[in-house]
């Protein structure tokens, strides 16, 4: 702390709150910085913001399954955006004549039980269970990232009391949790981006507080404290940007087991109600012409294991990108 | 350690009581009210009316709770709104088969996974390294209830070597004893029925346990390589010890430390997998009954089985975070020096 007494001499009001901050910090990196000597401080996390994503970004363009998923997810997205103008047939229009066609060239991926076509019906799938997958994330994400940086902001009655219930909330399976809470909610694909989105809270929470915890002992808040920030002013400006990069990690991987997670709720007949399109729904409805119509059963699953992969290894990529001491070579 | 062992113990109660609160209130408090599901859409006020004071809906909440809270602790679940019978009767007739499911699983998952962890540290960078990371990949990938669907037309559809689903031939039903078909199979020394029961088991396990089995291959490797890299894996290998000597005894045995706590993990989540499991195999288990439960809004059952789970979950955990101290002499002295 005495380092701090000179530039803020007693009696002297505190600076105001604007770029002078800045100064503050860039003491802190100059004195802590200056070789990247100091072993408990992790660099990657405390460079100024701007190298971090352009470091990140090379780092990620060298690793190239992060970057052929990162492709194929802005292939999905566009998917998401334009696929139902682009669909050969209309994804929810029964043809019962045609019901169980195997692939040809009319039918790309084939028809299901009802002669829907099965293509059509997987790329309308992409915008149902992306939006599911980023809506749940963000529930999951705002919350979490509220309870956790309160917890480890404040500790104490409050940080205990907000764990313990995370805690209980992890000691059930975060699918029965779910389908517990569908069961309350009732059935739909609205509910089910609610009941996804809180049984993912507390692995946010405990991430954000962790990082805070650590991230508050560091001299750049204390500095913050000394120049008589508001609390809420610290954690907005100084903690959680620098919590930003496992957030993220986090959030990445967290859309694989949304998606994962939207298409058991399907199968289960819990998610969309039909005819929507969904591919979880697509597998819980066909399952049973396994041995007479494979087909209806290969596309859509295909789909959901490639969608969740492409986020796995964009996620690992990120890790791998802004902690290079996590990589595992 | 007898002071770490009791404070983790204790901390199991106020858990356990959090988890019903949660549950009870989605149940009671936040859900659509069940008597018109359970009586039909055309009950009369007065058969609604009569129905809930029967089932106790008509309480306060506050005691409602407190009175399923008192049932719990003596084993009374509550009595499911439809079959009449009491929750715990009818959990416990179906969770012998969670549970033998549960523990092929993870039985498949540890032996593979530690198999594919240890050969893709070892043979870092090799293909085996890299088949290594594709299966654990995918495993955690791929959902299960596709892999279950894959899985059944690959053995049952194109080869017809494994039984698409069930537990067990209805016709080698063994006596129950235990509920466990294998137990139950020896008990009587029918292996006739102990070899169907096992080979109704193979696909349900491989389709369960492959996630648990992705995580413990990618624990297993780094932690593996971890202990490769440490000064008395050089030591050992300086004095002239066979590498698989150097390998099994010194580097695995320490690796295995961390990956007891994520095998006791997995158990749990395993858990909830088999509801999904359960349901493409048609096993007999409380995973099914759970879906149907809900579906049904059969209250009381998906309450009691949410508390079960949750129980065995806070236990597992429990275990392997005491065999992770027993294991890890570090954690032991620094509860001796704290107490």
């Amino acid at each position: 702390m005495s380092k701090w007494d000179s530039p803020v001499a007693p009696g002297t009001p505190p600076e105001p709150a604007s770029e002078g901050l800045v100064a503050d910090e860039t003491m802190a990196l100059g004195e802590l910085l200056p070789d990247g000597s100091i072993p408990e401080f992790d660099e990657t996390l405390h460079e100024k913001p701007e190298n971090q994503w352009l470091e990140m970004w090379r780092s990620l363009k060298a690793n190239r399954a992060a970057l052929v998923s990162l492709i194929f997810i802005a292939f999905l997205a566009l998917l998401a955006v334009i696929g139902p103008y682009i669909t050969p047939y209309n994804p929810i229009e029964t043809n019962m004549a045609n019901a169980l066609k195997p692939p040809s060239a009319q039918h790309w991926f084939g028809t299901d039980q009802l002669g829907m076509d099965i293509f059509s019906r997987v790329i309308a799938g992409t915008r149902v269970s992306l939006t599911v997958g980023l809506l749940a994330v963000s529930i999951a994400l705002t919350v979490g990232i509220i309870l956790g940086a309160v917890a480890g902001y404040a500790g104490g009655w409050v940080d205990t009391v907000i764990m313990r219930v995370m805690d209980m909330m992890l000691s059930v399976p975060s699918i029965l949790l779910a389908i517990t809470l569908m069961a309350a909610l009732g059935k739909g694909i609205d509910k089910a981006v609610v009941a996804i989105g809180l049984v993912s809270i507390p692995e946010y929470a405990r991430i954000v507080r962790g990082s805070i915890l650590s991230i508050k002992e560091n001299d750049y808040v204390a500095a913050a404290h000394v120049v008589g920030l508001s609390d809420s002013r610290i954690i907005l400006r100084h903690v959680l940007p620098n919590a930003l990069s496992v957030i993220i990690v986090r959030a990445t991987l967290g859309i694989s087991s949304a998606v994962l997670d939207t298409a058991a709720l399907g199968f289960l007949g819990l998610g969309v109600q039909p005819p929507q399109a969904e591919w979880g729904d697509m597998l819980g409805r066909a399952r049973g012409f396994i041995f007479q119509a494979p087909h209806t059963l290969l596309f859509p699953g295909m789909a959901i294991t490639a969608t969740v992969l492409a986020f796995n290894l964009l996620g690992d990529g990120l890790r791998d990108a802004l902690d290079p001491k996590a990589r595992i070579k | 350690m007898l002071k770490f062992i009791i404070k983790r113990v204790l901390m199991v109660i106020p858990v356990m009581i959090g988890v019903s609160i949660i549950v009870f209130s989605l149940m009671r408090v936040f859900s659509p009210d069940p008597a018109p599901i359970v009586l039909g859409q055309h009950a009369t006020q007065e058969a609604i009316t009569t129905w809930r004071m029967a089932n106790g809906l008509d309480k306060p909440v506050v005691v409602q709770y407190l009175t399923y809270l008192w049932g719990a602790l003596q084993g009374d679940l509550g009595v499911s709104y439809f079959s009449k019978a009491s929750v715990a009767k009818e959990i416990g007739a179906r969770f012998p088969a969670t549970i033998e499911l549960a523990i092929a699983a993870i039985i498949f998952a540890s032996i593979f996974g530690i198999l594919l962890g240890v050969v893709a540290a070892v043979k870092k960078n090799s293909i085996f390294d890299a088949a290594g990371s594709l299966i654990a990949l995918v495993g955690v990938s791929i959902p299960i209830f596709w892999l279950g669907i894959l899985l059944i037309m690959f053995f049952s559809g194109f080869l017809h070597l494994l039984p698409s689903g069930g537990r067990i031939n209805v016709l080698l039903e063994p006596a129950r004893v235990t509920g466990f078909y294998m137990v139950d199979a020896v008990i009587a020394g029918d292996w006739a029925a102990l070899k169907d029961a096992l080979l109704h088991l193979v696909l349900p396990s491989l389709a369960l346990g492959m996630y648990s089995m992705a995580i413990i291959t990618r624990m297993t490797r780094s932690s593996m390589l971890e202990s490769l890299g440490q000064e008395y894996v050089r030591t050992a290998r300086a004095k002239g010890l066979r590498e698989i000597k150097v390998v099994g005894k010194h580097a695995l045995r320490n690796s295995l430390i961390p990956v007891t706590t994520v095998i006791g993990l997995q158990f749990g989540a395993l858990l909830g997998g088999a509801l999904l499991t359960e349901s493409v195999f048609s096993w007999p288990g409380i995973g099914k009954f759970t879906v149907d439960s809900i579906l049904k809004s059969d209250f009381p059952v998906v309450q009691g089985i949410v508390l079960l789970v949750a129980l065995i979950f806070v236990t597992v955990n429990l275990v392997a975070d005491l065999v992770y101290a027993y294991l890890d002499p570090r954690i032991k002295y620094a509860s001796k020096k704290e107490g």
